[in-house]
């Protein structure tokens, strides 16, 4: 066990089911497994509260919370038109969330298992950002018209300030999809890399046998301690942070600033 | 000096980015506190504003760490 440290290995797509139709490879990933996972979580999770009883049940109160939460962002962020985009901010938050989290269990206890996080490939997060970038657009334009680049020019902006701000006003709008992708990917992966490195000192620290690194080892596993609980804290705030600036950016299209 | 060591010190040198970001978050969250704490009310009303301010802060920082992750596996 004791060598070097690959903290990269564990990002790797591996198929498990694999199928090819022509020159294309469809076969189900360990990263699409997962996906399909958080799918099953979430599909539990959601009908175990949908019954609707007039005197809620404990299930039914987490679900409540769950909802309440992500619809009063969007109402406080978008204002009352911001409802009809509830179901789509609740997909996108739901399913960050428990993404980030199921790719924190400690499945590797189980030789042959590991857990594996989609969301810290960039391929994932960046669909997650076209998806809710290109919602902006479309519903910009839908609503404004060529009016929506008015977005670029903040009203009450002195006219001989407009050759400065309209350029950097292009720039940050542009920017917002690699933003958005970017944040939650790097996160992921750094924490990842973080617990795996120090996951491996212990492991070589205690194979080493001699006192130091016996003492390598304890140091290491109470910090791994203090960061799987960070990691945690991380998880939740990355899909809220996700589901926050998306509707502010759709806050942005709907009433032009 | 040769290239793998060039490459090694470059991406150290752009991890001191993180410790810039980690200055800024740090600022975010302590501005937020000492006015949260003189005006408790108004408090939960930003906290929005304060997780924006957090994750823009934040950016920078990951952007460094990409940085140096890009000079350690992709060069």
């Amino acid at each position: 066990m004791a060598g070097k440290i690959d903290p990269m290995h564990q990002f790797t797509v591996e198929p498990i089911v694999p199928l090819h139709i022509g020159k294309y490879d469809i076969s189900l990933t360990n990263s699409a497994a997962w996906m399909l996972a958080t799918l099953v979580v979430i599909l539990f999770f959601m009908w175990g509260g949908m019954k609707r009883q007039v005197v809620p049940g404990r299930w039914q109160m987490a679900v409540e919370g769950l909802t309440g939460f992500v619809d009063n962002l969007v109402q406080v962020n978008i204002g009352p038109e911001g409802k009809k985009f509830t179901p789509f901010v609740f997909s996108l938050f739901s399913f960050i969330l428990v993404t980030n989290t199921l790719g924190l269990l400690p499945l590797a206890i189980i030789p042959g298992w590991h857990a594996f996080t989609p969301t810290s490939h960039f391929s994932i997060t960046g669909v997650l950002a076209i998806l809710s970038f290109s919602l902006v657009l479309i519903v910009g334009f839908w609503r404004h018209g060529l009016h929506f680049f008015s977005l670029f020019l903040p009203a009450g902006t002195p006219f001989w300030m407009a050759p400065l701000i309209i350029p950097i006003e292009i720039v940050s709008f542009l920017v917002r999809p690699f933003s958005l992708a970017l944040r939650l990917f790097v996160a992921m992966m750094a924490g990842h890399i973080l617990m795996e490195v120090f996951g491996s000192f212990i492991v070589n620290g205690l194979a080493s046998g001699s006192v130091l690194g016996f003492g390598v080892g304890i140091v290491s596993f109470l910090f791994i301690v203090g960061v799987g609980a960070l990691e945690l804290l991380i998880c939740a705030l990355q899909a809220y942070v996700f589901a926050l600036l998306t509707s502010l950016y759709l806050s942005d299209a709907i009433n032009l600033h | 000096m040769d290239v793998a060591s060039a490459k090694l010190i470059g991406a150290g040198l752009a991890a001191i980015g993180t410790g810039a970001a980690a200055i800024g978050v740090g600022f975010v969250f302590g501005q937020f506190l000492n006015s949260a704490l003189r005006n408790p009310a108004a408090a939960d009303g930003q906290q929005g504003r304060l997780f924006l301010g957090f994750a823009l802060a934040e950016l920078l920082g990951l952007m460094a760490f990409t940085v140096a992750l890009l000079i350690l596996f992709v060069f």
